[in-house]
């Protein structure tokens, strides 16, 4: 039910940002969403795309430092009231959110929120015991793509 | 018919090595008869030394005893720049087959000449040199110093021909090639600078290629220093026995000493190269075990005698018979260079101290660069270090806390406050040979 999350090291500064986009692209790989957490001198580019395993071996074999993270991606209403309700959840459990980010999708009326936890089976247990739907890499792609 | 030169089992004794195992008193009387026919050599046939010696109302005649040594003057490396390019040769160009110089990265190169017999002794002293580090006929070897000007690449390319290995005489650089062969012939052994190797070693494991799996059993490793955290690091990750060979072009080229497989110090080999501990303060010489400034006579050199060569390598002497039974006595690692200190607001600091802050906290060693600065009258030091796989996190919590431990543990070390920047892996150049850890910036 985990999705694997790939991160890129990135210093701060201009064109970073477009060489691995353009490594992955020239794969044909497509990246269904992004995060970019900065500092005043780095910054660390989350992906969440198509293939990871390929994408790490096309990102390592160019040079890239890349990091494989487990993260929990729940599809919620899009509509007020929709992340409180899912961090209510993780409230309940007693769980830390390390970090989240969402999009929407074009065609649904739906959000995906992506989070990051020390966790993730915990936040995957609480979900599924409230009767949140979490989504699975096939299910991700068969909403985004 | 072929002569029967060596031994084809592994860890059989090579003939060449016999002089590695003289005993004490046998090579001390090689090594007086040898001194005192090069110093006469150079007195005959070198004005500069001729002259320095008459200054002293010296004649070669004053060496008696290997001791005599220490009325002789040093040798420094200003001396062959001044004499630039053959003020120093012993033989006319007619017995001289080959020259070789430094790169020069300062000012002029330095020339170093060879005859016949000097090429012979050359090849003689690192077969020794290959023969200490476990390698025998049947070898496979991968010669990736560089061949050219720089001794490194040909010295221990006639050195590997000597032992009766098969060379490959690839040179240094295009790396995924290297890694290619290495794979395809079944290389066993590879010569290269460390850093250059560590390079290699990152390259691999970036294309999906795990050394580890591979026949190469040895790694031989020259011309730069550095540290027993980066030799555990080459040999776990592509499983391998590293050992560390020394020399220099103004001697010989490498060749000078080596270590053996006890990985205890390298062993001089001094019935060539004579060798002696100073205090670079005073130019004392200084007892066996005591730390200074190694200085080196070639005893049998022909083209380019180096009288008491002043080589700015910190060293110390190992007196103590080795677990091998080479009688010859051992330096201590280099660690450092006088060359390599760098002065800044007041403060000595080498490389090699931020190599041990970045081992102690990250556990093998990164790439990194040290770039110094001036803002506003002030001397800066800042320590730039690659982002590696394993200490890569999703979480910028967890990378500043990284790089915090790592300032810390320099500061510790140095006694300093210093900048620290993580930066892209690969953004740091990968030289081809020694590796150029040291910016200076500050202009003067």
């Amino acid at each position: 039910m985990k999705l694997n999350q790939l991160s890129l090291f990135l210093e701060n500064r201009p064109g970073r940002l477009i060489e691995p986009t353009r490594l992955l692209a020239a794969e044909g790989i497509n990246v269904m969403t992004l995060c970019l957490a900065d500092t005043a001198e780095f910054g660390i580019l989350r992906l969440i795309v198509q293939n990871p395993a390929r994408a790490a071996d096309v990102l390592n074999a160019a040079g890239w430092a890349v990091n494989l993270t487990e993260v929990v991606a729940v599809e919620v209403p899009d509509q007020p009231g929709g992340l409180a309700e899912v961090l209510g959840v993780f409230e309940q459990a007693g769980l830390n959110v390390e970090y989240v980010y969402a999009f929407t999708l074009r065609r649904e009326d739906r959000a995906i929120l992506v989070f990051r936890f020390q966790e993730p089976d915990q936040a995957i247990t609480a979900l599924q015991a409230s009767g949140h739907r979490v989504l699975d890499a096939e299910r991700l792609e068969a909403l985004v793509g | 018919m072929l002569k029967e030169l060596w031994n084809d089992a592994a860890g059989g004794f090579h003939p060449a090595s016999a002089p590695d195992f003289l005993p004490e008193a046998a090579l001390k009387e090689v090594q007086l008869r040898r001194l005192r026919a090069v110093v006469q050599r150079a007195y005959d046939n070198v004005a500069l030394f001729q002259e320095r010696l008459r200054e002293r109302d010296l004649t070669p005649a004053a060496i008696e005893s290997l001791q005599d040594i220490r009325h002789l003057p040093f040798t420094v490396k200003a001396d062959l720049r001044d004499t630039y390019p053959f003020g120093l040769f012993a033989s006319p160009m007619s017995e001289v087959v080959r020259l070789h110089a430094s790169s020069g990265t300062t000012g002029k190169p330095i020339v170093v000449a060879y005859t016949r017999e000097d090429i012979e002794v050359w090849s003689e002293v690192m077969a020794r040199t290959l023969a200490c580090c476990s390698l025998h006929r049947g070898d496979i070897v991968q010669n990736a110093f560089g061949y050219g000007l720089f001794t490194g690449g040909l010295g221990a390319h006639y050195g590997a021909e000597a032992l009766g290995a098969t060379v490959i005489p690839i040179s240094g650089g295009n790396t995924e090639r290297q890694i290619m062969v290495i794979r395809d012939f079944g290389v066993s052994a590879l010569f290269s600078t460390p850093s250059y190797f560590t390079h290699l070693v990152e390259r691999a494991g970036e294309l999906g290629i795990d050394l580890r799996e591979l026949p190469l059993r040895v790694g031989v490793f020259g011309a730069e220093p550095w540290s027993d955290g980066m030799r555990s690091h080459i040999e776990a990750a592509a499983g391998i026995s590293a050992f560390d060979i020394y020399g220099l072009s103004e001697i010989i080229g490498p060749g000078v000493a080596s270590e053996c497989p006890e990985h205890h110090g390298l062993h001089v080999f001094e019935d060539h190269f004579y060798p002696e501990i100073i205090d670079p303060e005073t130019g004392e010489p200084l007892p066996d075990g005591e730390e200074g400034e190694l200085v080196l006579t070639t005893l049998s050199k022909q083209a380019m005698p180096m009288i008491r060569y002043r080589t700015r390598d910190i060293t110390a002497i190992i007196h103590e018979r080795c677990g091998c039974g080479r009688s010859l006595r051992r330096i201590q690692r280099i660690g450092r260079r006088s060359d390599d200190m760098i002065i800044i607001r007041g403060v000595n600091i080498f490389p090699s101290q931020v190599e041990a802050a970045l081992l102690a906290v990250e556990g093998t060693l990164p790439h990194y660069r040290i770039i110094l600065g001036r803002e506003q009258g002030l001397d800066q030091m800042t320590v730039e270090v690659e982002v590696t796989p394993e200490v890569l996190s999703d979480q910028v919590r967890v990378i500043e806390d990284m790089r915090e431990r790592i300032a810390q543990a320099i500061e510790r070390i140095l006694g300093i406050r210093v900048g620290l920047r993580l930066v892209e892996p690969h953004s740091i150049e990968r030289s081809q040979g020694k590796a150029k850890r040291v910016v200076d910036q500050r202009g003067d």
